[in-house]
């Protein structure tokens, strides 16, 4: 066993803790925060942090099941199209006499079949790489979203639908309440219970996993699914918000989402990263766009700096992660290091 | 028993590209078929005209799988590479078609040496790295023409003449892949930084033990992709005489679904030209033929992802069972 397996047990002390990434992360959100309210005079008021969200919110359920995705060390860029398919056959059932409800709970059927269909593949046949099955799975789901609804646009929901994407109980949007239960439910599952520990250790060492008795396919379907089913309530509650859908909603979400959880510092190896990352990262994305959108900046610009911020933070949190390996592996023996890359 | 065992694993091996013409010849009879303007002359040169681009970029696409890799950025490569050099034309009527050519590929390999070195040095996942910089260059391509976009009238003859002009009656296009493909195959079958290609993609750890400058492979890999695809853009706006933001929007997934067609594998280190070059032209085929025996385009997409799963998974497939047999082969 490895010295530092078991240093991380320790209790760490004041300095250690206050050096964590998350930290770091909140230090951007006030400083993003700061550089907003000076952007604009009217920024600093009760509705920015209380109403804005609702303007960002919508893709960061997806958030959740992605930071999954990434602890286990795969990948899913077909989320956007899980979106736009399962939001396209929402509209179109209802405008073809469904009940809003059940249209709804088709919905999340659609968005958890996309997902159970990616997880399948993943599992039965274990030598694709993740990133190839999402990337024709996503080409798939848009195509069929296509099919579906052509060149149309598709609308007209009930008036009580609108209130998922709009309403608000007192002064809290609905979007934020669902938000924040979705928050503590994943990340319960993560640090407080066995599935999370699997997924930890699925990340860190596949193959140690499998023969020491973890149902890895299990595992890698149930990761897949939650990931449609919120890629679902995405679709809800932006159909909401939108009023209607076209079968290109939603392009570009996989990006954001990934960028969002790899800022949060959830590593792209695998085995790495705690819930709040990711969530403060879907706080300081969401606050830069909207600051960004005061001062007129164009969605293209944007596009350029969410790139750029995916790019830049996994290149530190490799840089960081490559420095503490050299630290680690120069006293310990050479042999020793090479074992545990296996 | 074991002298046909053998012959059934190498049978396996060339199977696929006898299957890949097999099919080509199965798909344009029945295209015929349905539709007598597909096996005319004239659409025929269309279809080879229209496949060529895609065929240059295949054989980028080739050598980043080949490693293990995958480049997302190639449609955004594409876009800014084309607009660039409209745009350049635009200003100065002057420029002589070649140089316009170099612009691109000189675009396209900064594009490839920036995701090379974040994937070969920095250890950015593949993805990652491209979908990054898909972003990043599509958005640039927005800033720099500022959401405008270039014409044909504005484009002079000889930079039209790139993708219209003929030699010996042999469109350019085709005379430039052609190319492409001699100085592809020596590169892979005879050099030794090809040969290193595979070795790096069929395994990682092995090739570096011995000495193959693991990164240096990869990085080129990537900037051998960056530059065919900003050369690709060059041709493609001479082709279609117009550059707009949105150009070759999503058009790696094509690149991708024929390279995966022609049998690599993606997990690395096999996949040969030949085989590419056949899963690009039944491509091509397949997205001339669709119109033509009145396939809404709506349906495009998801045919193409169809493709793209099958493929992959007949690899997979057919990859198993010759372990499978191997493993036979080994208890006898």
């Amino acid at each position: 066993m490895p010295e530092h397996m078991i240093q991380l047990d320790k209790p760490r002390d004041w300095k250690s803790f206050f050096l964590q990434w998350e930290w770091l992360l909140v230090l951007i959100f006030i400083l993003i925060h700061v550089m907003n309210s000076f952007l604009s005079p009217y920024y600093l008021n009760v509705n920015t942090f209380i109403r804005t969200p609702q303007t960002f919110l919508d893709k960061a359920f997806i958030v959740f099941p992605m930071t999954f995705i990434i602890i286990l060390g795969s990948i899913d860029v077909s989320v956007g199209s899980t979106v736009a398919l399962s939001s396209v056959i929402m509209a179109v059932s209802y405008n073809a006499g469904m009940p809003m409800g059940l249209a709804m709970v088709l919905c999340l059927a659609v968005s958890s079949l996309c997902g159970l269909f990616n997880g399948f593949l993943l599992a039965r046949y274990h030598e694709l790489s993740s990133a190839i099955v999402t990337i024709s799975t996503m080409t798939i789901y848009r195509g069929f979203a296509y099919v579906i609804l052509e060149d149309q646009a598709a609308g007209g929901f009930p008036g009580w639908f609108e209130s998922f994407g709009w309403g608000s109980v007192g002064p809290v949007p609905v979007m934020s309440i669902a938000f924040i239960v979705c928050a503590g439910i994943f990340g319960m599952l993560l640090h407080r219970t066995t599935f999370g520990r699997c997924l930890y250790g699925m990340g860190h060492n596949h193959k140690a996993c499998l023969y020491s008795g973890i149902n890895i396919k299990k595992i890698k379907m149930i990761v897949s699914m939650l990931t449609g089913l919120m890629a679902g309530v995405t679709a809800i509650f932006l159909t909401s918000r939108m009023g209607s859908t076209r079968p290109n909603v939603a392009t570009g979400y996989e990006l954001e989402v990934i960028a969002m959880v790899v800022l949060g510092g959830v590593s792209t190896a695998g085995g790495k990263g705690k819930m709040i990352g990711p969530i403060l990262a879907v706080f300081i994305v969401g606050y830069l766009s909207y600051g960004l959108g005061l001062i007129n900046v164009s969605a293209q610009v944007l596009l350029i700096i969410i790139g750029g911020l995916l790019i830049a933070s996994v290149l530190i949190s490799n840089i960081r992660f490559s420095r503490k390996e050299q630290k680690k592996s120069s006293p310990a023996l050479f042999g020793v290091e090479a074992d545990e890359k296996t | 028993m074991l002298s046909r065992m053998r012959r059934m694993y190498q049978g396996a091996e060339s199977f696929r590209e006898l299957g890949l013409l097999g099919f080509i010849v199965l798909v344009s009879a029945g295209i015929q078929l349905r539709n007598p303007m597909f096996l005319t002359a004239g659409n025929i040169n269309t279809l080879l005209v229209h496949a060529s681009i895609l065929s240059i970029l295949v054989v980028g696409m080739l050598m980043v799988l080949l490693t293990r890799g995958i480049d997302l950025s190639i449609g955004s490569t594409i876009a800014l590479s084309g607009m660039v050099c409209a745009m350049t034309v635009a200003a100065n009527p002057g420029v002589p078609p070649i140089l316009s050519l170099l612009q691109g590929i000189m675009i396209g390999l900064i594009i490839g040496t920036i995701i090379g070195l974040l994937v070969s040095r920095f250890n950015v996942l593949p993805i990652i790295a491209s979908l990054g910089m898909m972003n990043i260059v599509r958005g640039l391509t927005y800033v720099v023409s500022g959401g405008r976009w270039v014409s044909a009238y504005q484009m002079p003859r000889p930079f039209l003449q790139i993708a219209t002009g003929r030699i010996l009656g042999v469109n350019h296009l085709i005379i430039i892949a052609v190319v492409i493909y001699l100085i592809a195959y020596y590169f892979l079958t005879y050099t030794r930084t090809g040969r290193q290609i595979y070795a790096v993609g069929s395994n990682p750890d092995a090739a570096e033990i011995s000495g193959i400058p693991k990164k240096r492979v990869i990085c080129l890999v990537y900037m051998i992709m960056g530059a065919l695809a900003g050369l690709a853009g060059v041709l493609w706006v001479a082709r279609f005489a117009s550059a707009q933001g949105n150009t070759a929007m999503g058009y790696e997934l094509n690149v991708i679904a024929a390279v995966v067609l022609g049998g690599v594998s993606l997990t690395g280190g096999s996949g040969k030209l030949s085989g590419v070059i056949l899963g690009a032209l039944l491509f091509g085929m397949l997205s001339n033929a669709l119109p033509l025996i009145d396939v809404s385009p709506f349906w495009q997409q998801a045919i193409q992802g169809v493709v793209i799963l099958t493929a992959v998974w007949i690899n997979v497939v057919v990859k198993r069972r010759n372990e499978q047999q191997a493993l036979l082969r080994r208890e006898i």
